[in-house]
């Protein structure tokens, strides 16, 4: 104990920081990180450093502990094991009490777990892979402006996943045009269009002239079909009182959804989510920029934990991947964000890439978005892989219909509903699928034409995020 | 341009048949059925008039059946539509509704 006191450097491990006897709490916050040790650094040693350094350690010894209940404050890393057929990794399970966190911040949780320790010299590599939010620390966010069968009690639209494109080209459009495309999808039978990650307010548009069309487009779409229809308006802007200023404008001309992207920051995404509940007003979140640190297996912060603090946070929309279009997604990692995003309560399932139990406490559900080279050959899969509870959102496979974007959104609108039917009656959609959608299309010309010029497409790659901790056959 | 409420307005008008299996996906789900139907199909216009409660107790898609038709013939110029109801914590809500009859 004298040792432990002295000045100069102590290893993490024999400064409290390892502790593999450690029974977390039921209130502790627990955080799975995969750990990259240098050459020399020994697992629990690198595990000790990464509880010490999102926790209360420092380089070196200091007095000053003394003044604290140290033990108290300090991340306990537990438990540690070496990652199947990758003997230069380890994951580290690490506790942190709930006093090291201020209640209901995003911001404050994410400074603390990932503030300082990714750039850490002793670990060439580290990952966040997953985090168990406590219930009492759950229960002191606001959770999901609304969330998805208020969404749904909302739109009055009940089993079938929701269908939505975003307005291509993205860039470049006079408002009046993009108001036509708008116009054209949701009246084909679309429910929502969106507004791409980077379209805010440039010189060839400004926001303002795009509400104003894009409201025009929504209202006259619902006259026509007698549905409750949406455009998402990103009101994501370089301030805080520029959001409000384009969200209440939004509100005002009657847009029941307003849009934000993930680059805003989580402090501006929860004042979002605040003004959302409070004006009546549903919250989709682009996830723009989160490739740059959620890809890579070995270092930056896994998506599923992204989803959690989003969940918390308060958005009733976030784009969570396709599994079968173009951007990255293995099957089963995609199915743990989306149990993340929508379960009530979840176990262990390392074979989703889950690590921990969640309870949500009744948080409400955030609604998924599948996004990105998706097409109508693929309803099957998309509602086998999907489930119901999720928007669908076909830009290219909506506005590239060689019949218009009428056309595509309504032979979207016809596969979709003839798969739901077929699934409802009993049939095996995941094999019958493509007779399934051949039938619809005898009776739908714009299917057809959707399946003569897309049916083949497919993206076949190799995921880079795929669950490792258990041996599954690919 | 047609009213595209409910969950199979873009495909064919269901037949009784095919509305039978429906139900029964609805009722081997545990939800119960219920009938309702409006002459107002606004967008914004939710509460359609009921015809009866949701049916709680209704395990036969036969007997569901016979209330949409009684409903067709009470009111032939009217918009019906059966709802699933999921009265499951954390759901609570409707989870399937579709259209059965439009005006004549």
């Amino acid at each position: 104990m004298v040792q432990r006191w002295s000045a100069g450097v102590l290893q993490y491990a024999e400064m409290g920081y390892w502790q593999p006897d450690y029974e977390p709490k039921p209130t502790d916050v627990l955080a799975a990180f995969r750990v990259t040790p240098q050459p020399g650094v020994p697992p629990e040693e690198a595990g000790a450093a990464v509880a010490g350094e999102s926790s209360t350690a420092t380089w070196t010894v200091v007095w000053t502990d003394r003044l604290t209940a140290y033990d108290h404050y300090q991340g306990k890393c537990y438990r540690i094991e070496p990652v199947p057929g990758n003997p230069d990794q380890y994951i580290a399970y690490i506790a942190y009490d709930l006093d090291l966190f201020e209640e209901g911040s995003i911001a404050n949780m994410s400074s603390s777990i990932i503030g300082n320790v990714f750039g850490f010299k002793a670990l060439k590599a580290l990952r966040l892979e997953d985090l168990r939010i406590p219930p009492h620390y759950a229960k002191t966010f606001q959770g999901p402006a609304h969330g998805i069968v208020m969404e749904r009690e909302y739109l009055n639209k009940f089993g079938r996943p929701l269908l939505g494109a975003t307005v291509k080209p993205k860039l470049g459009l006079s408002a009046r045009n993009y108001g036509r495309v708008v116009y054209e999808a949701l009246r084909g039978g679309l429910d929502f269009t969106k507004d791409d990650e980077n379209i805010n307010s440039q010189p060839f548009m400004r926001w303002r002239d795009r509400f104003l069309h894009c409201m025009e487009a929504v209202n006259k779409a619902q006259d026509e079909t007698h549905e409750v229809k949406g455009h998402y308006l990103n009101v994501t802007a370089a301030t805080m009182e520029d959001m409000y200023e384009r969200a209440d404008f939004a509100r005002e001309i009657g847009s029941i959804i307003v849009m934000i992207d993930l680059t805003v920051g989580y402090t501006a995404i929860q004042s979002m989510a605040k003004w959302a509940r409070r004006n009546g007003v549903l919250l989709h979140l682009h996830r723009a920029g989160h490739s740059t640190y959620t890809r890579q297996k070995s270092h930056g912060v896994s998506f599923r934990v992204i989803a959690k603090w989003m969940r918390l946070a308060g958005v009733d929309h976030i784009h969570a991947g396709t599994v079968v279009g173009k951007l990255e997604g293995d099957p089963l990692t995609v199915s743990g964000y989306y149990e993340t995003l929508r379960c009530a309560t979840a176990d262990p399932d390392p074979r989703r890439g889950l690590y921990f139990e969640q309870d949500w406490v009744s948080t409400p559900g955030v609604m998924p978005v599948a996004s990105g080279g998706i097409h109508a050959g693929q309803m099957h899969q998309l509602l086998d892989h999907l489930g119901e509870d999720v928007i669908l959102q076909f830009g290219g496979g909506t506005i590239g219909h060689p019949l218009g974007i009428a056309a595509g959104a309504t032979a979207n609108r016809v596969a979709l509903e003839a798969m739901v039917k077929a699934r409802n009656e009993g049939r095996d959609i995941a094999t019958e699928g493509p007779d399934i959608l051949r039938a619809a299309a005898k009776r739908s010309r714009e299917l057809d034409m959707a399946l003569s010029t897309w049916g083949d497409v497919s993206f076949t790659y190799d995921s880079t995020d795929t669950p490792d901790l258990v041996v599954t056959p690919s | 341009m047609t009213m595209t409420q409910g969950t199979f307005s873009y495909l064919p008008d269901l037949t009784d048949e095919e509305i039978a299996l429906q139900i029964r996906y609805a009722l081997g789900n545990g939800w119960a059925i219920s009938v309702e139907s409006t002459s107002d199909p606004r967008p914004r216009n939710n509460y359609w008039d009921m015809w009866g409660l949701p049916m709680f107790d209704m395990r036969d898609p036969a007997g569901a059946l016979e209330e949409i038709n009684a409903c067709r013939a009470a009111y032939p110029d009217r918009y019906i539509r059966v709802s699933a109801y999921d009265a499951r914590y954390g759901r609570q809500t409707t989870a399937l509704s579709f259209l059965v009859h439009r005006p004549l």
